[in-house]
């Protein structure tokens, strides 16, 4: 009995002996844990640089390379065309709505283990995108508001409603983007005018919505696919109005230029990101850790405050203060995307979109 | 020193390199798009290899044909401005004095170094009506009020040109320091004007030159895709624009192949065309 239990000791010694040699790699390796996360170029990759991924750092030990990525649709082709080479531009992306459905379509994104994600209780149901069978294809990073904009010099009294756009007063003075799937504007036109996205059910209602926006046209100065394009026309009047992103919109107006982001009566536009895994990506732990941690509502709180997004998980989980939750959303009910068509009808709409404003 | 044809298979090798980076880098990547143009498209997805044409068929449709027509106008319009310009003023930069010739050359090569970006945004801004040039305008009391010029064909057409200028004058700048001036000055002598001189002696004697000039610049204004969205309005965007927006906002390559494609080839045609028709102004 002496015996065995010497030789266990042993026994135990030399297996701790060789656990710790064999974690020691794994403990060299930790330090140099690292992520490569895309996120929207410019102003949101700044912020994000700044404000959340050093703290993200400090408190798991993964680096994190920053990837500024363009416009959803543009990055999806190039991860979809690096996915299929095996390779992985960034691990973890933010994905738009209409990108993240597309790339389900083709199985880009790798299941999320929800059982990994333990911050996930907080989110809001609507922020998590799913494969038709169940399976989590992406988590919710933060939603947005595309508003109507205008130019404080130029338009003193700020407008209520999107009838602005029709608006004839407005000639040759809008900017507007230049993309079906990423403007919105057919369920604008639809909740404005029609009484609802549901208008947009059928192919007779969306052809009437398209006749209807027709009558934007002239007004019309700027179909714009490059962001800074309009911002810049936008602050210093060359293009006083528009529909723009409420939290970049917002931060200019903090640094003192003349704009400002007004909610419609008819609502806001309100999108979504999703942070989304490649499927060629081989980070898969620390993705998981990455999006837990991008979960919690503290982290969604400094987001609100520091990019001006609107948060993903439930608002009674955050410090925010009602005056801090007004400045990035809106009690108005929002323009919901009618995502359904951009992924049925894509090809369709794009065709009648290009000849509606090419023709 | 003679110039003698190769003769074994050894003299050709110095277009080995050549002939295998064009290969590389030219005819497999066109080749893959040749492919791709004919795969299926996956709508809300990607495509699948297949065999079909529905690419070109949505291609071949009086929208498509109206802007690919737009597009070739846009072209020849942006070869002729910058030939009809370039010409003249190599001609005289020839004339002058090897140091002037050299700070003008060094100005143009610099707006070279200029990317189609940037060069987009500062003509927006000197067309714009809050920091434009008409505001110069109304200073010196010219114009009543500042007004935009941009969004407009102008501006695109401005734009274009000037990009595109360096390259017109540097193409035409060797065919015009070669150029007999005996031929000039016989002329002056046989009594003409130094324009009739130049429009009867100088522009005939380099026909070939200036053909091949056009040529060049029509195929670099084709491929241009920024100035149009930056400076003009939708019904200004060429055939490229709608190619990018297909292959990186619609994810839809194949498509996007079958249009490039078919722009490529139309091209080419036009291109033959023009050699054909000078080689037979040449024998007639």
């Amino acid at each position: 009995m002496n015996i065995s239990s010497i030789k266990r000791r042993t026994l135990l010694g030399a297996g701790l002996a060789g656990a710790s040699m064999l974690a020691m790699p794994a403990v060299l390796r930790a330090q140099d844990k690292s992520l490569k996360v895309g996120v929207y170029g410019g102003y949101f990759k700044d912020s994000f640089d700044k404000n959340i991924f050093p703290e993200f750092t400090k408190a798991t030990g993964i680096a994190v390379e920053s990837i500024a990525e363009p416009t959803g649709e543009a990055w999806l082709v190039q991860l979809e065309q690096a996915a299929r080479a095996g390779q992985a531009p960034a691990d973890v992306s933010m994905m738009s709505q209409v990108a993240m459905l597309k790339g389900q379509a083709t199985e880009l994104w790798t299941p999320i283990d929800m059982a990994k994600i333990k911050n996930a209780s907080n989110l809001l149901d609507r922020f998590v995108n799913k494969y038709p069978d169940g399976r989590v294809a992406g988590v919710g990073a933060v939603s947005w508001y595309i508003t109507l904009v205008t130019n404080t010099n130029v338009y003193k009294e700020a407008p209520t409603s999107w009838t602005a756009l029709w608006d004839p007063a407005n000639a040759d003075k809008l900017g507007l983007l230049a993309l079906v799937s990423n403007s919105f504007l057919l369920e604008v036109t639809a909740k404005t005018h029609m009484g609802g996205t549901n208008a947009l059910d059928t192919e007779e209602g969306i052809l009437k919505a398209f006749e209807k926006l027709a009558e934007v046209k002239p007004n019309v100065r700027l179909w714009y696919r490059d962001e800074a394009q309009f911002e810049q026309a936008l602050k210093s009047g060359e293009i006083p109005m528009g529909q723009y992103y409420h939290d970049v919109t917002g931060l200019a107006a903090a640094d003192g230029h003349p704009v400002r982001s007004t909610f419609p009566k008819e609502g806001g536009i309100q999108d979504s990101g999703c942070w989304a895994l490649s499927r060629a990506s081989e980070k898969s732990e620390e993705a998981h850790i990455f999006i837990d941690y991008m979960c919690q509502p503290a982290i969604q709180a400094t987001l609100s405050r520091k990019v001006g997004t609107s948060p993903t998980v439930k608002r009674e989980s955050t410090d925010l203060t009602d005056k801090e939750f007004a400045a990035v959303s809106s009690d108005i009910e929002p323009i919901v995307p009618r995502y359904d068509l951009y992924q049925t009808k894509s090809d369709w709409l794009n065709q009648k979109w290009t000849e509606l404003i090419v023709g | 020193m003679r110039r003698e044809p190769p003769q074994t298979l050894g003299d050709y090798s110095p277009l080995l390199f050549p002939a295998a980076m064009l290969t590389i880098f030219f005819v497999v990547p066109f080749g893959t798009m040749i492919a791709v143009s004919f795969f299926q498209r996956e709508q809300g997805g990607f495509y699948t290899p297949a065999f079909v044409f529905d690419n070109y068929q949505r291609f071949l449709s009086a929208f498509f044909g109206g802007v690919l027509g737009f597009s070739l106008m846009m072209a020849i319009a942006v070869a002729v401005c910058c030939v009809v310009l370039a010409l003249p003023f190599t001609y005289l930069l020839t004339r002058m004095a090897r140091r002037v010739q050299i700070v003008w050359l060094v100005a143009l090569l610099s707006i070279l170094s200029l990317s189609e970006v940037i060069i987009g945004f500062a003509w927006s801004t000197l067309f714009s009506r809050t920091a434009g040039i008409t505001n110069i305008l109304v200073a010196l009391g010219l114009m009543g009020e500042a007004k935009a010029l941009t969004p407009s064909f102008a501006a695109v057409l401005t734009g274009m040109v000037y990009q595109a200028f360096p390259y017109t004058v540097l193409v035409l700048f060797p065919a015009l320091v070669r150029l007999d001036p005996t031929l000039t000055e016989a002329a002056r002598t046989l009594g003409a004007s130094p324009l009739k001189a130049f429009f009867t002696v100088v522009v005939p004697a380099l026909r070939n030159t200036i053909v091949a000039t056009l040529i060049m610049v029509f195929i670099f204004a084709l491929g241009s895709y920024l100035l149009p969205q930056l400076l003009g309005r939708p019904q200004h965007w060429t055939l490229s624009v709608l190619i990018t927006d297909q292959a990186i906002y619609q994810s839809n390559m194949p498509f996007a192949a079958a249009m490039a494609v078919f722009l490529v080839l139309v091209t080419l045609g036009l291109v033959a065309l023009t050699v054909i028709a000078g080689r037979k102004g040449e024998t007639a």
